[in-house]
Parts: C-alpha cells; structure tokens; sequence
C-alpha cells in the first residue's frame, strides 16, 4: 500500500535524511538557546535602569540584533558561505549549515528572551537586591528561574523555526529532508517524494511542539 | 541604631531635577517600631529605600548600627543588606519557588549550607504561622499567606532592622491586622527594630512608637504617636489623625445634630492614657445645670496609652456652658469647640 502510494521512495536514503533534519535542528537550537540567551540577558541588563545599564552596550547588542533578525534567511546563507567555509571546511552538508541557522535564529531568541525578561516584576528583582544578591545570582535565581515557561515557549517556536531553516538550507545543498524535496522530488518531478518529505517535517514539529509544551507546563507555578 | 542626618536624595540632573527626600534628619532607637506616614509622592518610598542602599543619597549620611550605609558599595553593601531586610507591598515573592524555598533564599544568598537552612526554615514557618503550607506555590496562597512568607523570608538572616514598604496596603482590614500582630510581636520577641512607611494612619496608631509625617520630601512632624493623635500640630498631620479618630459617620452626625438642636454648643473632648477610665463625665452633669448630648464617643489604643474623644452637645446657659468647660481643663481634659451659634 505505502509502496503504492510513495512509488519513488528510497526508505533507506528518507531515514538518512531525516536524521539529518534532526540532526541540524537539534544543534542549532542547542547553540541558539545558549547564544540568543546570552544576548537577551546582556540586552536586558545593559537597558535604562537596569542592573548593568550602559546605553553604548545597549544599542550596540540591539542594532546587531535587529539587523541579523531582519536579513532574510536564504540570503543569509549566502552572505555567510566565506565565513561557513572559513568555519567548517566546507560548504556543503549538514555541518556547514549550522552556522547560518545558528546566526539566523539566535538574535530572533534574543529578543523573545528581552521580552520574556522584560515581564518579570522589577519588584522581585529588587526584592533580591534587597536581600543583598550578587547580579550572578539575580540572573540565574531570579531573572532565568522567572522566565523560564516563556524562555522555554520561546525556544519551541524557535526550533520549529529552525526546522525551517534547515529545509531552506536544504536547498542550496545541505542535506537533510530539505535536499530530498527540492533535488530528488520537485526537480526530479517525483511529487512523493516531496510529499514524504514533508510529512517527516510535519512529524518533527509537531514532536517539538510536545515535548515543548510539557516542559512548559512542568515549570509554570503561577 | 539608624542615624540619618541631612539627607537629600535628588532624581534626575540639572533643571529637570526633582527632590525626592530634602533634608531629613532622624534618630531611631535599636528595639523602636517607627512608622513613616506620608501622601503618595511624599517621599516615603524614597527614603526608607534610603536605609537598605537600594537608593544611594544625593548628600547626607545614612548610618545603621554604626555602619555607613551610604558610603559603601559592592559586597560590603550586600552584606550589610542582610542584616536590614525587607518586606514589600506586593510580597515579591519568587512564584517558581515553594514557600519553603522561598524564605531559604536569603539563606542561599548568605551562603549558609543546606542542612542548617532547613532547620531554619522550618523555625521561621513555624514563627510565622505557615506549618503545612511549605510546599504551597505562592499563586496557591491568600494575600496574608504571602506576605507572612515574606516576612518569613525577611527574618532568615536574623536582621537587625526590618523595614516594611506599605507592608498591609494590599491587605484587607482583618489581614491587616492580623499581619500587624504578627510584626508587633516580632518585635517584642526578637528586639528587631522596625521601620514602616504607610499611608494608613490606623497602622501607625496600632503598632508605632513614634512617628514621622512626611510632606514634599520633608519631615514635618515627628514624636511619639500619642502625642501627635493629641495635639497635631501641622494640617496634614490633623488630618492624617483624623482618618482614626473622626470617620465621616462622625461628620455626618455633627452636621445632623447641629440641624437637629440649633441652640447647643457642640465640644470635642479629649483624653488621653488615664483620664480615659475617670468618671470625668459623670461629675459634669451633676455640678452643672446643662443637658448634654452625646453625639459620638471613639477610643483608639496606641502604644504609649489609650487616645479617646467625646463628641458633646451642652445645652444651657452660656456662662454656665463656660464654667463647664473650664471644669473640664481643671481635670486634664482638652476640649476643642466644633462649632456654636
């Protein structure tokens, strides 16, 4: 029966690639998480009235922000590829395209990480202070510990973002069930194929989007 | 134990300035509840952020037990914080963290190891009436509840000063005192010095020793709670006393009485400490031919002594009215004519 329906279908070669889908997704959204964090944390310390406030830091993180956030992702990688074959040897393959998604999504994380923050009650911040709290403290015991059901719904529609990404990194070549669809299913005209593809696709999302919301749920006391 | 001398706090620079606290100089004894009773905007809120560094000021110096708060910074600063804790107006409690781990957070803060916080904790649960709610989550908890956490929580360091930032305002009328009770006898039992700022002069008369009016930055009015319900000197003081002794049923039935018998004169009496168990009343009557009217009688408990006014209405012959009043100054009692025709 699926033979049937999916004639065009090399099983073998739709298991790599989705394991090269997960593969790219799962990294990138590891190194985004870390990175758009960081930025958003430096982002919110660094603004008016705040614990490390320091308008040129400030402006500077935010400008960056913006413009990567900003820069459509497909020409993005391409603007990248010095950099990607500086980085990683190569430009082609999964690894070559972490870079990109990497560079793509952490600054759009560092902005729902700003707002995430930016939700907080400056009460309890100062609360914390007034317990006499290092600012080491205050941002991973108050600020992350506070964040963390919005830091986490965050990071889901970022992986399922990223899982975007990896299919539009798929097409200039890196592998994974972006590749499949547009070399062997959409220029080949085998619409099965394409077809597989994106219910593979549909699958990740969605498994994203659970193990997402089961977290968030854990987290959330209020 | 707090020393505050000259202190300004200014915000902002240059013309577009504005003086938040100007000139306050305060002395608060170790082992003193101190209320600190002003309008929103009179910088209350300012300068009991003053006393904990949260607010650095502009000139002056802010000494606690001999340490200039002040003039420090860095972790000296945040060190001497845990010996002057604080509670908030909208508990800011920590709503990832269990009750239990909430009040052990000072504890984490100062260092202090698992083992010892625990037993901590529990003493302080215990103290402040939560047994049974250590594993709650603040959203699972009254309003009272909480702000006891955060007095829990206040109290983990074993401060030395307790400062309460408009601690009942977000209270209930029964919580409220509840929660006062609770800091009263925090007081007494620890000898942990308190200062409270508020707008609700039924805090101050509950549990202040003393009290401080804030106006526009400055104090204008300072002295033993008893003193000031009895002779207020400045009009916002008065009027601040007036939210206690004079409700507006009160007012309501003066200008009722005042319809009802035009001819009257109608005196506030005013009692303080002892005269307010003498038959002062009694004796009037009898030694004078007047009819008298009772329109309203109040006492308010404070801490130095009962405070109660008679609200009076003397029918009679003027002079006799007269040499009733005068009997009524021989035997200590302050009177205050509210209106005559």
């Amino acid at each position: 029966m699926i033979e049937n329906l999916f004639p065009h279908v090399d099983w073998e070669k739709m298991w790599e690639a989705t394991q090269q889908t997960l593969y790219m997704t799962a990294v990138s959204t590891f190194f985004t998480f870390v990175i758009g964090l960081a930025l958003g944390v430096l982002l919110f310390l660094s603004g008016p009235r705040q614990l490390w406030s320091n308008k040129i830091v400030n402006v500077i993180i935010g400008a960056i922000v913006n413009v990567y956030r900003s820069i459509p992702f497909i020409i993005l990688i391409i603007l990248l590829i010095p950099f990607t074959k500086f980085l990683i040897g190569t430009i082609r393959g999964p690894d070559a395209a972490l870079p990109a998604l990497i560079i793509g999504a952490a600054p759009f994380y560092a902005r729902m990480v700003l707002i995430a923050l930016q939700e907080i009650d400056k009460g309890v911040i100062e609360a914390a202070k007034s317990m006499g709290a290092k600012t080491r403290t205050i941002i991973f015991k108050v600020l992350l510990a506070e964040s963390m059901p919005a830091l986490l719904s965050g990071i889901t529609v970022t992986a399922i973002a990223l899982v975007g990404y990896t299919a539009m990194a798929g097409a200039i070549g890196a592998g994974g069930l972006g590749t499949l669809a547009y070399f062997e299913g959409f220029q080949r005209n085998r619409n099965d194929i394409t077809i597989m593809a994106t219910i593979l696709i549909l699958i990740i999302v969605f498994i994203i989007q659970f193990i997402g919301d089961v977290l968030i749920k854990r987290f959330d006391k209020r | 134990m707090i020393h505050l001398s000259d202190v300004n706090k200014r915000f902002g620079i240059g013309t577009t300035s504005i003086s938040a606290v100007e000139g306050v100089s305060l002395e608060i004894a170790k082992g003193e509840i101190f209320g600190i009773i002003g309008y929103s905007g009179a910088g209350k809120s300012t300068l009991i952020r003053l006393l904990n560094g949260l607010e650095m000021p502009t000139s002056g110096s802010v000494k606690i037990g001999g340490r200039e708060i002040s003039a420090i910074r860095g972790g000296e600063l945040r060190e001497a914080r845990q010996k002057v804790s604080m509670i908030f107006q909208h508990f800011n409690l920590l709503w990832s963290r269990t009750v239990k781990e909430n009040i052990g957070f000072p504890l984490e803060i100062a260092g202090v190891r698992k083992v010892e916080r625990e037993r901590k904790v529990a003493e302080l649960i215990e103290l402040v009436g939560l047994s049974g709610r250590e594993n709650a989550y603040p959203s699972e908890l009254s309003g009272g509840q909480k702000q006891r956490v955060g007095i829990a929580r206040a109290l983990a360091n074993d401060p030395e000063v307790l400062l309460c930032d408009e601690a009942t305002s977000a209270l209930d009328p029964e919580t409220t005192d509840s929660i006062l009770n609770l800091l009263t006898d925090i007081n007494e039992r620890l000898g942990l010095t308190i200062v409270l700022i508020t707008h609700e002069m039924h805090v101050i008369r509950k549990i202040c020793h003393r009290v401080a009016v804030m106006e526009a930055g400055k104090v204008v009015e300072i002295g033993n709670v008893l003193d000031v319900f009895q002779a207020p000197r400045e009009a916002i003081t008065k009027r601040f006393v007036l939210q206690v002794t004079e409700p507006v049923e009160t007012r309501q039935a003066i200008a009722h009485i005042k319809e009802e018998y035009p001819s009257g004169s109608l005196i506030k009496l005013i009692f303080v400490g002892e005269r307010t168990e003498q038959p002062v009343l009694a004796s009037l009557i009898r030694k004078y031919d007047i009819d008298v009217n009772i329109v309203q009688g109040n006492i308010s408990h404070t801490h130095g002594g009962a405070y109660g006014t008679l609200l009076l209405q003397l029918v009679g012959d003027a002079d006799v009215i007269a040499k009733a009043i005068n009997y009524l100054h021989e035997e200590d009692v302050k009177t205050e004519v509210i209106g005559s025709d």
